[in-house]
């Protein structure tokens, strides 16, 4: 049985103590996925898992086998930059870039569970799909910690793709 | 030491204090000053297509072969010895390639410590490193593993059996007092100062305050962990490393290795935060010594909580502020005391006291700070050292007296706003705190505020505006040359060793090379983040992107030199001399007669050359010492208070920033603007947990050092005077520390004003605010 890594397939790795983090990035070299505290306290290793969003720290490799992940790394088509790839250079979504791939690919996630209407804790009425704000997306993010302090510029990217989408 | 410096630093001053301007840096403006091109467009990080797609490679992510993968072992006690020792369950762990203990640590001299006098040395600890069984503080390292997978250096760590002899320690920073050090410096500054009778003025005056502020131990929490990996082959050493020191840290761990300088090369082209963390730790020599002792490449990742650990934080203080004024608002007495905890074998005081000397005029003053001996890892530098904090404190006060006056606070700030250095009577190079206040409060909508608190009220939430003052002094280190390689195809490469924890270093260098240069941008590369470039200073007091502008500067001036003598008698510029022509457009063109010009390209065809390269350094920073150099900000607040819970929500800040020149106003706006949110996070949430019983830090992880959060972080809006300063290359000041100053105590004036409660111990929590309300 493999794992499916950006649309290849990978060896479950030998050693079952190994976390899907460390496979992506020890293993296969993948370093675009980050490790910030290897214990699922700033989501800097979020990557995405049949498309929802997980903690690839907090996920043995093995969790993952028969399953699709997609990292930073696939999510751009070819050369062409993945819309919020592009929306985080235009609105200034980073500077060390460090917490950066793990915030696009929540964001990535994000969007999709907002066009399912899934509520959060912000949501006034639950029983009425999630409407798109910046409260809502802060809200989602907010377990992406980023201590340069991006946090304005992120959520204007996300806000800026959340809305081309809906266009 | 320490009073060397202070004479060494008091004779600069006066000699400098007799020379004519022109003879000094800074002494005649920058030409560039003023000029549109493009330093002070915007322009987004040119590595911004690496860090979107993951292809930016940091230093835990270089793949080598032969790699082995470290782990290590902290001490639980905090003083005592190792009394008995089994690595023999590791050493027979799978994978295991090498167990390191003070036993088989190679024996190495202590790192020398950060000093100004030492521009090469970097260490934040004297403490040995391995050396012998001895534990000086909780956390410290007491064994390495290595081996072929991390999961397997991990598990293996975790069969070393050790126990400690322990011995008392000194823990507990109330019990240190009475030991307390008061040292004859801080920085280059003297430490004790006084002007009159401050306390005898405090007690005679109208209206005054004295109160005690605390704020508690910080830690800079950048999102990537430590990290080196290293590789040695033969003598000579590559380290890949995450760091704001990378020419100093080749240059120690050359001296500490016994090998020579350039067998040494210290690699970083990203750094994943630093804030003053990510200088030399353990670390360091702890994967250096390994790789060395297996021949293999050794990967250290430090965990979360070895981050907290093992590498120090900002201290804890206790501050003390009385201020005193006459009716008309005058300060007649401005007392800043405190302790700060700072080992003797750290290097890192934490300077809480500095700004207020610079910030007012009171007819008495009094200055001073104790250091408190605790057994702890050393604390060190961390975005805007001692001003963070002592702004919280002062501007605090400020804002009590202010109160108590029934006085704005602006209005209270604006007269003692001083138009000379208080203390030693030099001139500002630049001072614009009035204007900023103006354009802040405007645009703010200050004059909405109810002066008095507890009076606006939506719901279950009341209502609160702050504002503080924050300030930061501007640094240019006295070291940092620079290499510019012009070819004839007319593009330049400008190289140096420097740094970028993501401030955007060849962003804005770029944009300065092409002005400096006369060249359009996208001929323009800037080379950096590597030991063997010539050596740039550390990233550290808002200090790197002047000093680099000043070596670019130098070396253009040379390169000007160079190109006319090689441009010869047949050169339409035939006859002038540097300073009579400029660097423009692909040439150099004479400055009286613009018609008289010769190209890069020509000039080099008819030398023959391909190229001409040039290194020079900067001149000794010496503006530093004729001038009171000083950047200043307003800050504003507006936040809600929960009535019920205590919760506090802030709603808006603003902060308008007098920090000469903007060089690019779009990564400044974003660097200004993270500053903000940290000074957020140091105001309502952050807090190292120390246990004092057992000196260990309880709260070592993400999930209970709390940083600010998207939900936590309001809207923001940054501006600037963009007043440039005269006295500065390209007029600019640095940027990357005074952000923080001044946000918590505008956060705690807001919280007083929505209250009507004073709190003047950080975090500014809940529990805090119900408790004194119940009071
Ligand atoms: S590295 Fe996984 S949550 Fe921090
Ligand atoms: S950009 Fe540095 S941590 Fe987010």
């Amino acid at each position: 049985m493999a794992i499916s890594i950006n649309g290849r397939d990978v060896a479950l790795p030998d050693d079952p103590r190994v976390s899907l983090a460390d496979l992506l990035r020890d293993d296969l070299h993948l370093t675009g996925t980050k490790i910030g505290c290897n214990q699922g306290g700033c989501g800097a290793c979020t990557v995405l898992l049949d498309g929802a969003r997980v903690l690839s720290c907090l996920t043995l490799a093995v969790q993952a086998e028969g399953r699709r992940v997609t990292t930073i790394e696939g999510l751009a088509e070819a050369d062409q930059l993945h819309p919020l790839q592009a929306a985080f250079i235009a609105q200034d979504g980073f500077q060390c870039g460090y917490c950066t791939p793990g915030q696009i690919c929540a964001a990535e996630a994000l969007l999709r569970e907002l066009a399912e209407g899934l509520p959060s804790y912000v949501t006034a009425d639950i029983t009425a799909p999630a409407p798109l704000s910046a409260e809502e997306i802060r809200e989602r993010m907010s377990g992406n910690l980023c201590r340069c302090g991006a946090h304005p510029g992120i959520v204007a990217a996300i806000l800026q793709v959340a809305e081309e989408r809906a266009a | 030491m320490s009073r060397v410096q202070n004479a060494v630093i008091g004779s600069v001053r006066t000699v400098v204090g007799w020379l004519p301007e022109r003879w000094l840096p800074g002494g005649s403006p920058d030409p560039l000053i003023g000029r549109h091109g493009e330093v002070g467009r915007q322009l987004g990080h040119l590595d911004g297509p690496l860090k979107v797609t993951g292809a930016a490679r940091f230093a835990a992510e270089v793949p080598l072969e032969q790699l082995c993968h470290a782990a290590l072992v902290h001490s639980p006690v905090a003083r005592g010895r190792i009394a008995t020792l089994d690595t023999r369950a590791a050493e027979a762990a799978p994978g295991v390639v090498l167990v390191l203990t003070h036993r088989t640590m190679p024996r190495l001299e202590p790192v020398p410590l950060i000093s100004i006098t030492n521009m090469t040395a970097v260490g934040n600890s004297a403490l040995p490193i391995l050396q012998d069984p001895e534990i000086r503080y909780n956390g410290q390292v007491v064994a390495l593993v290595l081996a072929e997978t991390p999961q397997q250096a991990d598990f293996a760590a975790s069969l070393i059996d050790i126990s400690y002899d322990e011995a008392p320690a000194r823990t507990r920073f109330e019990a240190a007092k009475p030991q307390a050090r008061t040292p004859a410096s801080i920085l280059v500054e003297r430490n004790e100062e006084a002007v009159g009778d401050a306390e005898a003025a405090l007690r005679q005056s109208a209206f005054q305050v004295d109160a005690i502020y605390t704020t508690p131990g910080h830690n800079h929490a950048a999102i990537e962990p430590h990290a080196v990996t290293a590789a040695w082959t033969g003598d000579r050493l590559v380290l890949h490393d995450a760091t704001q020191a990378i020419a100093p840290t080749a240059a120690a761990l050359a001296k500490l290795f016994d090998i020579r300088r350039e067998d040494v090369r210290v690699l970083s082209p990203f750094v994943g935060g630093g804030f003053g963390a990510k200088g030399f730790w353990d670390h360091h020599v702890l994967a250096v010594a390994a790789a060395r002792l297996v021949r293999r490449p050794v990967r250290l990742v430090l965990s979360r909580e070895a981050v907290f650990r093992m590498v120090g934080g900002r201290s804890p203080t206790e501050q003390r502020v009385a201020l005193a004024a006459e009716a008309g608002g005058r300060f007649t007495a401005l007392i800043h005391t405190g302790y700060s905890v700072m080992p003797p074998y750290g290097a890192c005081p934490e300077q809480y006291t500095l700004g207020s000397r610079a910030l007012y005029r009171a007819q008495n003053v009094r200055f001073g700070q104790k250091h408190l001996d605790l057994d702890v890892v050393p604390n060190t530098y961390m975005r805007a050292p001692g001003e963070a904090v002592g702004s919280f404190a002062l501007e605090s006060a400020v804002d009590e007296l202010a109160h108590q006056m029934s006085m704005d606070p602006i209005e209270l700030r604006l007269r003692n706003d001083p138009e000379v250095h208080p203390l030693s009577g030099i001139p500002f190079s630049q001072r614009a705190l009035a204007e900023a206040y103006r354009q802040g409060a405007e645009a703010f909508g200050w004059a909405a505020r109810n002066a008095t608190p507890r009076t606006r009220r939506e719901g279950e939430w009341l209502l609160g505006m702050g504002c503080a003052t924050g300030s930061f002094p501007y640094v240019r280190m006295p070291a940092g040359a620079v290499r510019i390689r012009l070819t004839r195809d007319g593009r330049a490469s400008v190289a140096c060793s420097a740094q970028d924890m993501g401030m955007g270093t060849a962003t804005v260098q770029s944009q300065h090379a092409a002005d400096r240069l006369g060249l359009p941008l996208a001929a323009v590369s800037f080379e950096m983040g590597d030991s063997d470039l010539p050596p740039a200073p550390m990233a550290g007091g808002s200090g790197q992107t002047v000093s680099i502008v000043a070596a670019v500067a130098a070396a253009a001036t040379k390169l000007t030199g160079e190109l006319l003598r090689l441009a010869g008698n047949a050169s339409p510029l035939a006859g002038l001399r540097a300073g009579e022509v400029r660097l423009q457009e692909g040439g150099l063109v004479s400055l009286a007669d613009p018609a008289r010009r010769d190209s890069f390209d020509a000039i080099l065809s008819r030398a023959g050359r391909e190229d001409i390269t040039v290194t020079e350094s900067a001149a000794a920073p010496l503006e530093m010492f004729k001038y009171a150099m000083q950047s200043q900000s307003a800050n504003f607040c507006d936040l809600r208070v929960s009535a019920v819970t205590g919760e506090i929500r802030i709603t808006r800040l603003l902060g308008v920033f007098d920090v000469g020149t903007i060089l690019n106003p779009r990564t400044a706006a974003s660097q200004l603007r993270g500053g903000m949110i940290m000074g957020l996070g140091m105001a309502l949430s952050e807090e190292v947990l120390f246990d004092e019983r057992s000196g260990r830090i309880m709260n070592a992880g993400l999930a209970d050092y709390h940083i600010p959060a998207h939900l936590d972080i309001p809207e923001i809006d940054v501006r600037w005077t963009g007043i440039p300063d005269p006295r500065s290359p390209l007029g600019a000041r640095g940027i990357g520390e005074i952000a923080i100053t001044g946000v918590a105590a505008a956060i705690a004036n807001a919280v007083f004003n929505a209250t009507g409660t004073r709190l003047r111990d950080l975090p500014l929590t809940l529990d805090k605010l119900l408790e004194e309300e119940g009071a």
